[in-house]
Order: structure tokens, then C-alpha cells, then sequence
């Protein structure tokens, strides 16, 4: 009974383990993420534009979140 | 069974770690790497120096703006013991010579594509900069480029260039 309850933590560490080997990209490393292809939101001024409409069209506007390349200097 | 689930885990916890990150009053870490003309550049050849570290990429677009400032800082405070000693962090070098011939730079650029220089400095944020004194102690430690910093920035210089 023990042993059958143990592998499954056993596979849930080794897994754990696994996503250690994952490292997110160093501030120095985001030379591709700060590309401006990269970009989640649309390039500044469009993006301004889009909410500007929405705003006067549909009285919503915010929570965009933050936009900015990658380079965490924003 | 149990005991190496503990140590799985352990072994799991301890790969996330992060390299330690440099602080004011520490001894600054080493930075040997080398010039576009391949002249070697090593901060402890720099001893006696002021040194203002900077490292910077092209895609970064507040190392852009800081370049003229470090150039106004060694012109200013070159001939008085200030080395400004900018380390570029790019993949690729086309890249850092495109940005150097729109942004030219009257200091010393050295180049380090493989990132090792920033990760012994742990380096938090592009573009992050370093004020090094004669002793080779780390006196101020900036992050990203304003302009309310330049003021701070310049009077430590002065200070530190002013204590023999």
C-alpha cells in the first residue's frame, strides 16, 4: 500500500526536478524577447489609438496591464 | 522510499537558486574581456581607478540614451582617474556595432557574448551600472538609465575621484 502511494510523489518530484532545468531567460539573455515582433501588445501608437476608441465607444478602458520590451528596464 | 523523495526535492529546490547578486561595500567581481581591437580590459588592471561599469545591450533602448552621458563622463572625468568600462551583452556582434555606429561611444566598449561577465555581477536589469572605487570596492549599484540619477551619479564620481 505504501509503495503503490509513493511513486506517484516519486514521478511528482522527478518532474519538479525537471522544471529546475528550466531557467527563464537572464536580463542580459532578452536580446529575441525585446524585438518589436515580440511584442504581446500592438506597437505604442496603435495601441493608444484601439483603447482610445474603446473608451469613447464602449466607456471601458485599462487593465492593459503593463506593456514594455523585455528588457525590464520600464 | 520517502528519503529519496526528500532528496528529489531538495535536488529540485536547489537547482532554482540564484547567483548572488553584487552589492554596495562588496568587492566588485571579476571583469576580464576585451576590446573590439582585441586589447585586453581586466578591472583589477584598473586598480587606483574609478571605474564606472556599465552593462548595456543594443536592444536596449535606456542604454541608448546613457551613452551620451557616459561619453560627457569620460570626457569630463577621463583625465582626472574616471574609466567608464561598458560591457556589451549581445549575441551577436553585428548587432552592438550597428548600435555603436548610431551611438558612438568615447569609452571603453568591451564585448561579452556569452553573458558570463553579467552572471557573476547577477545582473538585474538592462541597462545596469556600477561604481567601482579605487580600491576596487562597489560603491553604487544603478539600475535602468534616468535622468534623475545622472546628478547622484556625477557628484559620487566627483567624491570618489576627490579621495585619494
Amino acid at each position: 500500500m505504501r509503495r503503490r502511494l509513493s511513486l506517484p510523489i516519486v514521478l511528482f518530484a522527478c518532474g519538479l526536478a525537471g522544471c529546475a532545468a528550466f531557467a527563464p531567460p537572464q536580463p542580459w539573455e532578452k536580446g529575441t524577447l525585446a524585438r518589436p515582433d515580440m511584442q504581446i501588445d500592438r506597437p505604442p501608437l496603435e495601441a493608444k489609438a484601439t483603447q482610445h476608441i474603446y473608451t469613447s465607444k464602449e466607456g471601458a478602458g485599462g487593465g492593459y496591464g503593463v506593456g514594455g520590451g523585455g528588457c525590464g528596464c520600464n | 522510499m520517502n528519503r529519496i523523495v526528500f532528496l528529489l526535492l531538495c535536488a529540485g529546490l536547489a537547482a532554482t537558486g540564484v547567483a548572488h547578486a553584487v552589492g554596495v561595500g562588496e568587492a566588485a567581481p571579476a571583469l576580464a574581456l576585451a576590446t573590439a581591437g582585441g586589447e585586453p580590459v581586466a578591472l583589477d588592471k584598473l586598480r587606483g581607478q574609478v571605474v564606472y561599469v556599465d552593462f548595456w545591450a543594443s536592444w536596449c533602448g535606456p542604454c541608448k540614451r546613457s551613452f551620451p552621458w557616459m561619453n560627457e563622463l569620460a570626457q569630463r572625468y577621463g583625465a582626472s582617474g574616471l574609466a567608464v568600462v561598458a560591457v556589451n551583452v549581445d549575441k551577436k556582434r553585428e548587432d552592438a556595432d550597428r548600435f555603436l555606429a548610431a551611438t558612438p561611444a568615447q569609452f571603453t566598449v568591451v564585448y561579452d557574448a556569452a553573458g558570463t561577465t553579467p552572471a557573476a555581477w547577477a545582473v538585474k536589469g538592462m541597462p545596469s551600472s556600477y561604481l567601482v572605487d579605487r580600491s576596487g570596492r562597489v560603491v553604487m549599484v544603478e539600475q535602468g538609465f534616468r535622468d534623475e540619477q545622472k546628478a547622484g551619479l556625477e557628484s559620487r564620481i566627483r567624491e570618489l575621484l576627490a579621495a585619494r
